[in-house]
């Protein structure tokens, strides 16, 4: 019978979470790494058993593990992400220029075809790809050298390439996204970049329509599509059907547009979820209570899901990387709260149970699926 | 022989119970001492000096013999019982959290 592996990261360690293919009961291992930060923990879709980990502190920095087994066991790799060339300066929050500085890895994204690639997206924004398991890290400097990277802001939390798509079809190409500049699309592997960002308006920044300037917050992409991408922007659901060249709104009916997560139903590539937020000056559910909202028709229509989720005084976020699907059958949907709080469904969403209550606050949560 | 007291943190991470013992070669100086925990403990590397720059991370301090090393150039002669192994350099993460 499959099973299903939650990774999850959270303010003060990892964890590590498995159930068979019912779903209903759930081993819970960890914290791993605890009383770190760990921004993402991804495993290989080539090698499941191998994972990544961002592990990060105020105090020492960043660290980068991999493990070999599933979790079990966790060996130190490497953390040196050194920019490529003099990294020169993006702008700060009031407009000035501000030196580029690595903070941490906030996204893992193992290669689809190769268990020793892997990338890292990293805060000041940055793109670094290792060949070798993550010992060793090179820049992807074409895209930080992108002629708009001197006019990047940081979004709140900080400048942060936070999305990477690896495109199944095409090995070449890539998306990734930054708070605050926007999507940018590779079609060389990497080497030259160009914003993706046509179409989002965002009436905060100066011109609302700019090439770059654009609070995106997340990005999904189901593989069978790859030319079809959904975004959940600062405020706006949207949608590209053309690699991302244009964008369309699709928020619809949703009751709210802000919001930090999106994915996609792993069998029905017009199924995608996101968790409304009320707003940017209030970073939890609308009336206190924490809805899902599934569109069946890739935007514009949504139902709210609520069965098994707190309907009163629920105050929590939910965060950009804190939603994942498992491609059983039914779809398995899981998400993370700032809360501690671990939700799933085994049903595409008609039903959530809690599978953890108190955590750390959750930062990030992948699903594998096993055989 | 140079004792170096870690953080508990860096401890967990380079798998080190205790204090760490290092043979430095040469003067036993900042720079040497962290050039050896380094060379013994790669794991260790960024976390206590930045990369490139090698400079202290912000939210550490070095002590020794109830001195506050932090702010001394990192080729300045450590003190002599540090030197002789009688008392451990100790790496001090600042404190948080109230």
């Amino acid at each position: 019978m499959s099973k299903v592996r939650l990774l999850v990261g959270t303010h003060k360690g990892a964890f590590v979470m498995t159930s068979d293919g019912k779903r209903q009961k759930w081993e819970i291992s960890g914290p791993h790494f605890a009383g770190w930060e760990i921004y993402h923990v991804k495993g290989s879709p080539v090698d499941p058993n191998r994972l990544y980990a961002s592990q990060t502190s105020g105090w020492f920095g960043q660290v980068m593990q991999r493990s070999n087994d599933g979790g079990e066991t966790w060996e130190p790799v490497g953390n040196k992400f050194e920019y490529d060339g003099v990294p020169g300066t993006h702008q700060w929050y009031d407009g000035t220029p501000h030196p580029w500085e690595f903070k941490r890895v906030w996204h893992i994204e193992p290669s689809l075809i190769d268990a020793e690639v892997v990338y890292a997206g990293v805060e000041d924004a940055g793109l670094f790809r290792s060949a070798d398991g993550g010992q060793n890290w090179e820049e992807l400097s074409g895209l930080r050298k992108h002629g708009s990277g001197p006019h990047w802001q940081p979004g709140a939390g900080g400048m942060c390439l936070h999305t990477i798509i690896l495109d199944p079809s095409d090995p070449q190409r890539i998306y990734i996204a930054i708070s605050a500049a926007g999507a940018f699309r590779t079609d060389d592997g990497g080497k030259s970049w160009r914003p993706i960002n046509q179409g989002l308006r965002s009436e905060f920044i100066p011109d609302p329509d700019a090439e770059v300037g654009h609070c995106v917050h997340h990005v999904a992409m189901h593989p069978s599509r790859p030319n079809t991408l959904f975004m959940q922007k600062h405020w706006d659901v949207m949608r590209s059907d053309n690699a991302g060249d244009l964008w369309t709104e699709v928020s619809g009916n949703l009751p709210t547009d802000f919001g930090f997560v999106i994915d996609v139903h792993a069998h029905e590539p017009e199924t995608i979820f996101v968790v409304p937020i009320k707003s940017d000056k209030e970073h939890y559910p609308l009336d206190g209570k924490l809805q899902v909202f599934r569109s069946k028709s890739g935007g514009n229509e949504w139902e709210a899901l609520t069965k098994g989720l707190p309907q009163e005084n629920c105050y929590v976020n939910v965060l950009r990387d804190a939603m994942s699907v498992d491609s059983l059958d039914k779809c398995g949907v899981y998400f993370g709260t700032t809360g501690g709080q671990i939700y799933g469904s085994s049903d595409a969403g008609d039903n959530w149970t809690a599978i953890a209550r108190d955590l750390p606050a959750v930062l990030s949560v992948e699903a594998q699926t096993l055989p | 022989m140079i004792r170096v007291m870690l953080p508990g943190h860096l401890r967990t991470l380079a798998g080190i119970k205790g204090e760490v013992t290092l043979e430095v070669k040469g003067a036993a100086t900042l720079r040497t001492v962290l050039d050896a925990l380094e060379a013994a403990y790669p794991m260790l590397q960024g976390t206590i000096r930045e990369y490139g720059t090698l400079k202290r991370r912000a939210f550490l301090r070095f002590f020794a013999c109830e001195e506050d090393l932090s702010h001394e150039p990192m080729d300045a002669l450590l003190p002599e019982a540090v030197a002789l192994g009688k008392e451990p350099l100790l790496v001090i993460a600042a404190v948080a959290g109230g």
